[in-house]
């Protein structure tokens, strides 16, 4: 057991080393840190319809960078491109400099990759805790004859897992209390915050987070700003953000892509992006021309 | 009076069995989806490789038992590869009928090898009878119960406390988020069917070794569909209540009405249930995979 090197208090083992290939894991950090997460001249089409025409941009380490556009712009085709769901034409996704173009969409979860659903993607049936543990199931290796044969291992992992994921998930997003409800019993906002602590229980690298504001209520907003602002601090992960909430875009991003018809049309600084004459033409038009 | 209570009793241990056969199907039509019409054709199979394996290769019963478990485990393995894994993303009319044309395979190539004799493999079980008083338990009957109460109970089990149990219930509900997290949904859907391959095969080792095995055991699958559906197809609690109630009827059917009732009043006793619960007594109301 070396404690000292245990990622966000893991309790450390040889296990966690299968989890995380020592090759991207940080020596020494007490985090595994984010990773750099950049779309490279990426080309989808679906049949005639061109989704993404050579988008390009990079997530910087540790940055939350934002994704917006609007609606049809080709946000989602991009999540569900770096998700893996969509093999694209041309183009590459590098993740830590790794190319992962055609690595299956489960193995990416255990190179760093994790993600939230603009539609909750919660597993009704399942309580808050099950839900919030499936999100370490990648870095878990008992499977199922390994667990007949190695019970008291499995045993031990599955407390360890639940221990750190109580320890720091629940008890950050400030979920305690619901922990042992069925997740279709809860209201929305409180949907999406487990939502966001099944994709921390994942320790994630590289946090993707699909309008995670949306439908929700000023408080509601703010509590959730406050804690993707808390992910990149504490946590150290990269995050991207695809949202519409342009305050809270401009508020906590430090770099904005701006997506229209498929195409990148702008990036840089919220200030540079909010300044733009494309982007005030092709997604603040009115608030632009009034000005 | 004492008469009631034991075709009761050999009604609800015999449930037991139907539990078993119904749990292979409810496996597969929650972690996949997919209505599996050959779940008797698999048990059949499974108990002719028993059979084979202690009749004409004259091996121990429980190395028999061991090999059958493995081969149906292999088979299950190669279906999932090569039929149901190509048909994903298809109606699940073709996949059903996919399932249907399995059994038709399965059925001609077992009725070709073996012919369509009853045979009477070796019991893995003790035979010696129990008695309560005046009621007498045939050995093979409780064992069955036994087994396969014991199978049942680790199965809910494993779907509520293991990571590989919760797993599978992840991917069955969505198999896309599912991905996202980290699991291998491929794997799991082998999984899925190995195990319910396994089940049949236990079941259809029990059923051959305490009632005969012939062709006819496939139709045996057909009274767990009345159980299944009164469960609610996508309850594996359900389906276990449903099988000891078909049992209990079953046997009430054939002690009081004739041997020849068992095989209808059970479905009566489904059809007026169903009018009142249309979606089963345990299962979701929108019949959606839980």
């Amino acid at each position: 057991m070396r404690r000292g090197s245990a990622p966000m208090g893991y309790p450390d083992s040889h296990r966690m080393d299968i989890a995380t290939p020592a090759a991207v894991r940080p020596a020494g950090r007490a985090r595994p840190g984010g990773l750099a997460l950049s779309v490279e001249g990426v080309d989808l089409r679906f049949g005639g319809i061109h989704a993404l025409r050579e988008v390009s941009f990079a997530a910087a380490p540790g940055q939350i960078t934002a994704i917006i556009g609007p609606n049809g712009a080709g946000k989602t085709s991009v999540f569900n491109t770096i998700s893996g769901f969509y093999w694209p034409s041309a183009g590459l996704i590098r993740l830590g400099g790794e190319d992962i173009t055609r690595v299956p969409v489960h193995a990416r979860a255990a190179l760093g990759l994790a993600r939230t659903f603009q539609n909750i993607a919660l597993f009704g049936g399942l309580s808050v805790l099950e839900n919030i543990k499936l999100g370490g199931h990648h870095a878990m290796k008992a499977g199922v004859f390994s667990a007949l044969r190695y019970g008291r291992a499995a045993r031990e992992e599955e407390m360890a897992l639940r221990a750190a994921v109580e320890r720091d998930v629940i008890d950050f997003l400030e979920i305690d209390h619901i922990r042992h409800l069925p997740v279709d019993a809860l209201p929305y906002g409180l949907q999406k915050r487990v939502e966001l602590a099944r994709a921390l229980a994942m320790r994630p690298r590289v946090l993707m987070l699909d309008e995670p504001v949306a439908g929700m209520n000023r408080e509601e907003t703010e509590d959730m700003a406050r804690f993707i602002l808390d992910v990149q601090e504490e946590w150290g992960a990269t995050v991207l953000l695809v949202e519409h909430d342009m305050g809270m875009v401009m508020d906590i991003s430090s770099h904005v892509v701006v997506l229209n018809f498929g195409e990148v049309i702008a990036s840089g600084t919220p200030a540079e992006v909010r300044r733009h004459p494309q982007v005030i033409e092709a997604y603040l038009g009115t608030e632009g021309a009034a000005a | 009076m004492s008469e009631f209570v034991e075709y009761s009793l050999l009604g609800l241990l015999s449930g037991g069995v139907i539990a078993l056969v119904a749990l292979s199907f409810v496996l597969i039509y929650k972690g996949t989806g997919v209505v599996n019409f050959a779940v008797g054709e698999v048990m059949m199979l499974g108990a002719y490789f028993y059979y084979a394996g202690t009749v004409t290769f004259g091996l121990a019963p429980w190395i028999a038992f061991a090999l059958s478990l493995g081969l149906i485990g292999l088979l299950a393995v190669a279906v999932e590869r090569s039929v149901l894994r190509p048909l994903s993303g298809q109606s699940a009319v073709a996949v059903l009928m996919a399932t249907i044309g399995m059994a038709s395979i399965i059925h001609g190539a077992v009725e070709a090898v073996w012919g369509g004799d009853t045979y009477s493999p070796p019991t893995l079980l003790p035979r010696t009878p129990l008695t309560f008083g005046e009621i007498l338990i045939p050995g093979t009957v409780l064992g069955n119960f036994v087994v396969a109460a014991v199978l049942i109970g680790a199965f809910l089990a494993f779907f509520r406390y293991t990571k590989t149990g919760i797993a599978l219930r992840a991917t069955a509900s969505d198999p896309v988020t599912a991905a996202v997290l980290g699991i291998n949904i491929n794997y799991s859907q082998r999984l899925t069917w190995v195990l319910s391959g396994l089940v049949g095969t236990v079941a259809g080792v029990l059923i051959a070794s305490s009632a005969g095995l012939s062709p006819l055991l496939a139709a045996a699958a057909l009274g767990v569909f009345a159980a299944i559906i009164l469960g609610g197809l996508d309850s594996i609690l359900g389906a276990i209540v449903a099988s000891l109630i078909i049992g209990w009827v079953e046997a009430l059917a054939a002690g009081y009405l004739g041997g020849k009732t068992r095989d209808v009043v059970p479905y009566i006793v489904v059809l007026a249930i169903l009018i009142v619960r249309p979606y089963g007594l345990f299962g979701t109301r929108t019949i959606e995979r839980l």
